[in-house]
């Protein structure tokens, strides 16, 4: 059992997942903080809804689906230029964050359209027969009304940020991802590549508990 | 007081213009409890949509206290909305908020009352409907009645002078559709709020209502008092209505008629006269002799009635007809 682990260096392992945590909730922070109004956005634009703009829908829903489109390892490589201009630099947790936020935002702006999709439109009459304004029916109705679902779309797309983060290692983005392909995979050092797998399993499985908690709490059906 | 003058509205499906409303006049006066019926997709849910203007009018004037209701910008149309009650088929309650929050909806949204104020009013709401005990729950905790009554209680937080009900009893038992019923009735009396419902069972308008309008294809095919509309019906829309809240099939009763002899006549009381020992008086007066054939005696809101069908044998037949129309009922000569 010793010989197994005796690449492992536990303090390397622990900056490593330091970095994945930051790296994840930064990047978390910052596309719920874009990812939110773009969805409300493509609800209240979409077909028969409050704000019904075929023209703007359309094109909202276009950059959506190319930036979907786009695998996240290309992405990377592309956002380079722009994330040296936000940041100063391409490499560590803060050259991470810009293409994570580009590459899951687009995803969780259409889990969060979804979730309001699942509003009951009579909820929404409801509202607006009470006097509400467009701003108090989505503050005040279509938000709270969505809740669990978009706690849950908050969990996917946490989830798809932990693979994210590990391809983001590629390019020297630092973390758990990083340490596995050059250690585990680079240096042939499988005790590495197993002990980083098992982390990120760890990670994910308590985001899921986490978020699965958190839905069933704020759902009053 | 709401009126509609020429109102008509036009969807467009798939390009192509489908009406839901052909022009349309209607006057709902204060204080009644007016009541649409008709089938689904004849245009009643619509026409109580475009009085706060959930659906906007494709032309014509709606005119609600003098005011034209058409004519307001979106400001104006909130501030107007927070005197028009609304009650739903599905009640529409917040899932996510508890009884006492989904009633205190609408007072926060209008952001006029300090919160012990609205508080206050949500606890009296609440008391109203008989839900006092139930603030702290959540809608899903609640039966089908129970919600209707939340709905009504946040329908009448702002103190609206009309009440807008869409199908309100359609998705509840009967037991529990007569109390949110008579709830409706009582609110209208004592608040004296002027009451729109549209259904499809005559059996609601024969409860609660002062007036009625049946409608088909988009149009008003027939209004007046409900004991009018309701005991003399005119359209065959309404016809059909009437005879299946009685379950009567017309067509079988007058196959089963054709055994029996005599004269066949209809007979609709109404109010005082129902109770009156008329048909005892006049066979003994007039010698003829009268089988029941069917009959029903109810009530239509608070005035009772009575619809016999009698087959009338022997005596003098004449004298007793003339007798009847004397009196203070209807007579039909079926045969």
């Amino acid at each position: 059992m010793d010989a197994f682990f005796v690449n492992i260096d536990w303090y390397e392992i622990w900056l490593a997942t330091l970095d994945t945590l930051l790296m994840l909730g930064g990047s978390l922070l910052f596309t719920v903080v874009f990812g939110l109004p773009l969805g409300v956005l493509l609800f209240l634009t979409g077909p028969r809804q409050l704000f019904d703009n075929r023209p703007l829908y359309a094109l909202l829903s276009f950059v959506v689906n190319v930036l979907r489109s786009l695998p996240f390892i290309i992405l990377l490589i592309v956002m380079i230029p722009i994330t040296v201009v936000l940041t100063g630099t391409s490499l560590g947790v803060a050259g991470a964050i810009p293409p994570l936020v580009v590459g899951t935002t687009p995803f969780f702006a259409r889990l969060v359209e979804t979730a309001l999709r699942e509003v009951d439109r009579g909820i929404i009459e409801a509202t607006q027969a009470m006097g509400a304004s467009t701003r108090q029916i989505i503050v005040s109705a279509l938000l709270p009304e969505a809740r669990p679902g978009i706690i849950a779309a908050v969990t996917v797309t946490a989830i798809t940020l932990v693979s994210y983060t590990a391809m983001a290692g590629v390019v020297g983005a630092g973390g758990l991802g990083d340490l596995a392909i050059r250690f585990g995979y680079q240096r042939f050092q499988t005790d590495v590549m197993v002990v980083t797998v098992v982390l990120l399993l760890v990670l994910v499985q308590i985001l899921q508990s986490v978020g699965d908690r958190l839905v069933v709490h704020f759902s009053r059906k | 007081m709401i009126e509609f003058q020429q109102v008509h509205k036009t969807y467009r499906v798939a390009g192509r213009d489908v009406p839901a409303l052909q022009p349309t006049d209607l006057v709902v006066e204060t204080g009644e409890v007016f009541g649409l019926i008709g089938h689904s997709g004849a245009g009643k849910s619509t026409l109580l949509r475009l009085i706060n203007r959930l659906e906007n009018p494709s032309g014509g004037r709606i005119r609600v206290d003098g005011e034209d209701v058409t004519a307001l910008d979106a400001d104006g149309l909130r501030a107007f909305r927070r005197r028009v009650g609304m009650i739903f088929q599905h009640f529409n309650l917040l899932s996510s908020r508890t009884v006492a929050d989904n009633v205190a909806l609408p007072l926060r949204l209008a952001g006029e009352l300090p919160a012990a104020d609205i508080n206050r009013r949500v606890d009296e709401l609440l008391r109203r409907v008989g839900l006092q005990d139930h603030a702290r729950k959540y809608p899903a905790q609640l039966s089908g009645g129970q919600k209707q009554r939340v709905g009504i209680a946040r329908a009448l937080a702002t103190d609206p002078k009309i009440l807008l009900c869409d199908e309100a009893t359609s998705a509840l038992d009967p037991q529990t559709t007569a109390q949110v019923l008579q709830l409706l009735a009582e609110i209208n009396r004592e608040l004296g709020l002027t009451i729109v419902l549209i259904t499809h069972e005559m059996d609601v308008i024969r409860r609660v209502c002062d007036r009625v309008a049946v409608m088909d294809a988009g149009r008003i095919v027939e209004q007046g008092a409900v004991a009018e509309v309701f005991l003399h019906p005119q359209h065959p829309t309404t016809r059909r209505f009437v005879l299946e809240d009685e379950a009567i099939d017309e067509g079988e009763l007058h196959e089963d008629f054709a055994q029996v002899p005599g004269r066949i006549l209809r007979l609709t009381f109404q109010g005082e006269a129902t109770y009156k020992p008329l048909l005892g008086t006049v066979a003994r007066e007039t010698g003829v002799d009268y089988s029941i054939l069917a009959g029903r005696i109810d009530r239509i809101k608070d005035t009772p009635y009575g619809q016999l069908t009698l087959a009338l044998t022997g005596g003098d037949l004449d004298a007793a007809l003339s007798r009847l129309q004397a009196a203070e009922v209807h007579v039909e000569v079926l045969r």
